[in-house]
């Protein structure tokens, strides 16, 4: 504890800090203590709120499949599940489309409309959640319910995926809704990826007799993969956070169901709808082991990402 | 000169948006000669250097007037495709591109395996490209190496071998030597009059003694307008213009 205390605020001898600027760095490093402090409390926060329930259910609570705080009963895997799949649906739709952006603003589309292109899909990034929640249901959940889902149900039903009725909320809304959502986030990041790959690399190709399409394959794509899965981690990390917008178009119905038509509901949904009205010290403590759970596994895709980032940028600074 | 050149620049002119670069160029490469381009920093030498691929139709504001013929036949005709193009004129860049995630021998075939040609084929050309880059004998036993392990000028001579795996009518090769140490430079020189044999080359090169020494006749430009073409011996001592005698005797550029 004195080394990292030592870290911090250990003195300097006059010769390093001029003693005018003493008061401005002991100011800078309160902030950045203040920065772990409140990092520390959150997952003290989360560890101590959630130890009543591990106690309880040990381990298992991750993989039980009931969840009815009537009658006590806590399990997680409903809304796991929940999030994985509502995830996976947004990366499916959002990836492919996202990827051919970013392609498309740096290698396709001359300037005059690659920029307000650009800023166009970074827009979308600035619309607030509860927004998109809004919009989801007056005009994506109708939509889904009218067209989308019977058709999916008329020509794909031999999938476990696309059968039950149309409810338009659901677990495939949710999804389309957060591939919308995190469709700036994979865009901004392949884009920022195509461009540090070397004009160079681009024209290596190109000398070669190759076509247009030859060479974003190859000197494009192929070069800037890594990055691409970076990008798809750190979308996938913001779809599995995401909260408003979900809980608003999911359905919140703590179901395992393979069909992505039925309401489901994810980590964060549920810890945005009963966190309010819990009053059971289990249940309570069964929402802070999932905001855990999700804390964690974001953190790590996160880091995921960045670390598959910084790999990239350094084998093109060369 | 009786035969037809190999590329003949007939008044190419080349512009990047208002930027006149390229003003009114006309010269001949015949077969197997090595042509060098010299002249000051932004004279335009590499801009003409990237017409005659039309590598420079990759900037959308650049555009061309007047004509390259490649063996007689006009590269920009609107029927012409660039694709074609480059295949047939092969290109070499300062700064040496090896492939990242394909290895030695895969680097050379590169082009070859973009048409999605079968790799199982592609060894023997390789070995072939490489023997003819003389990068053979220091990578024979490595050739699944990654090609970013070679040195810059190893990686260089694989750039060279890559161009030539596609078997191409003439190579151009942009100041190929100025990221190298000067032990590499050399041998990238001798590489070139070696090749000369069987190919044509337009070098774009800054170092002049490099002009000097490679090249059989030379182009010296300035401003983006052609100032003289003629036989390297001829326009290193006795040149025509005293713009070029100014130039090659270091008193501007």
């Amino acid at each position: 504890m004195k080394k990292v205390f030592d870290l911090f605020f250990k003195k300097h001898k006059a010769s390093e800090v001029r003693k005018s600027d003493f008061a401005f760095v002991f100011f800078l490093r309160c902030l950045a203590v203040l920065v772990i402090l409140i990092f520390a409390s959150l997952i003290y926060y989360l560890w101590d709120g959630s130890s009543a329930i591990l106690k309880h259910s040990g381990w298992g609570f991750f993989l039980g499949r009931e969840w009815d705080p009537n009658s006590d009963q806590f399990g997680a895997l409903p809304f796991i599940y929940g999030t994985l799949l509502t995830s996976v649906v947004a990366l499916v739709i959002a990836a492919p489309i996202a990827i051919s952006a970013a392609i498309l603003l740096t290698e396709i589309a001359v300037q005059k409309i690659a920029k307000p292109f650009g800023f166009l899909i970074e827009m979308l990034a600035a619309i607030p959640s509860v927004v998109y929640g809004l919009w989801g249901i007056f005009v994506l959940a109708p939509f889904v319910r009218d067209y989308i889902q019977p058709f999916l149900g008329k020509y794909f039903s031999f999938l476990p995926f696309f059968k039950g009725p149309p409810f338009g909320i659901g677990i495939f809304t949710a999804g389309l809704i957060l591939a919308i959502m995190i469709l700036p986030t994979i865009t901004a990041v392949c884009r920022e990826v195509f461009l540090a790959i070397p004009t160079s690399l681009r024209e290596g190709v190109l000398a070669l007799g190759s076509t247009r399409w030859e060479m974003i394959k190859t000197a494009v794509v192929e070069a800037g993969f890594s990055g691409i899965l970076a990008a798809i981690a750190l979308g996938f990390g913001r779809a599995m956070g995401e909260t408003m917008a979900v809980t608003m178009l999911i359905g919140n119905r703590p179901d395992i169901s393979l069909s992505l038509f039925s309401p489901g509901a994810t980590m964060a949904s549920v810890i945005a709808n009963e966190s309010p009205e819990a009053t059971s010290n289990l249940h309570v403590s069964s929402l802070a082991a999932i905001g855990f759970a999700l804390f964690l596994v974001s953190l790590g895709v996160s880091g995921l990402a960045r670390l598959i980032t910084k790999i990239t940028k350094r084998r093109f600074a060369k | 000169m009786s035969s037809q050149p190999i590329l003949s620049f007939q008044k190419v002119h080349a512009y990047y948006g208002e930027k006149h670069t390229v003003k009114g160029v006309s010269f001949d490469v015949q077969a197997n000669e090595v042509v060098a381009i010299i002249g000051p920093s932004g004279c335009g030498k590499s801009t003409l250097l990237r017409c005659a691929n039309r590598l420079h139709e990759e900037d959308p504001t650049a555009r061309v007037e007047g004509s390259i013929l490649l063996n007689g036949v006009d590269i920009f005709q609107n029927h012409a495709d660039p694709v074609v193009v480059r295949q047939k004129v092969g290109m070499v860049f300062q700064k040496p591109t090896a492939f990242s995630g394909l290895s030695i021998w895969e680097n050379v075939v590169a082009g070859r395996l973009l048409k999605g040609e079968k790799k199982a084929g592609l060894k023997e050309k390789a070995e072939h490209a490489l023997k003819q880059a003389s990068l053979w004998e220091e990578v024979k036993d490595k050739l699944n190496a990654p090609g970013l392990s070679l040195s810059g000028g190893q990686q260089q001579r694989l750039c060279i071998a890559r161009a030539l795996a596609v078997n191409p009518t003439a190579i151009l090769m942009d100041e190929p030597t100025s990221a190298l140490d000067p032990i590499s430079a050399a041998r990238i020189e001798e590489l070139i009059s070696e090749l000369q044999k069987i190919i044509t080359i337009v070098i774009v090169t800054h170092n002049l003694q490099q002009a000097a020494r490679i090249s059989d006749k030379t182009a010296f430009m300035n401003f983006g307008e052609l100032i003289e073409f003629n036989s390297t011996s001829k326009l290193f001592t006795n040149p025509e213009s005293k713009l070029t005698e100014s130039y090659i005797t270091g008193h501007f550029g």
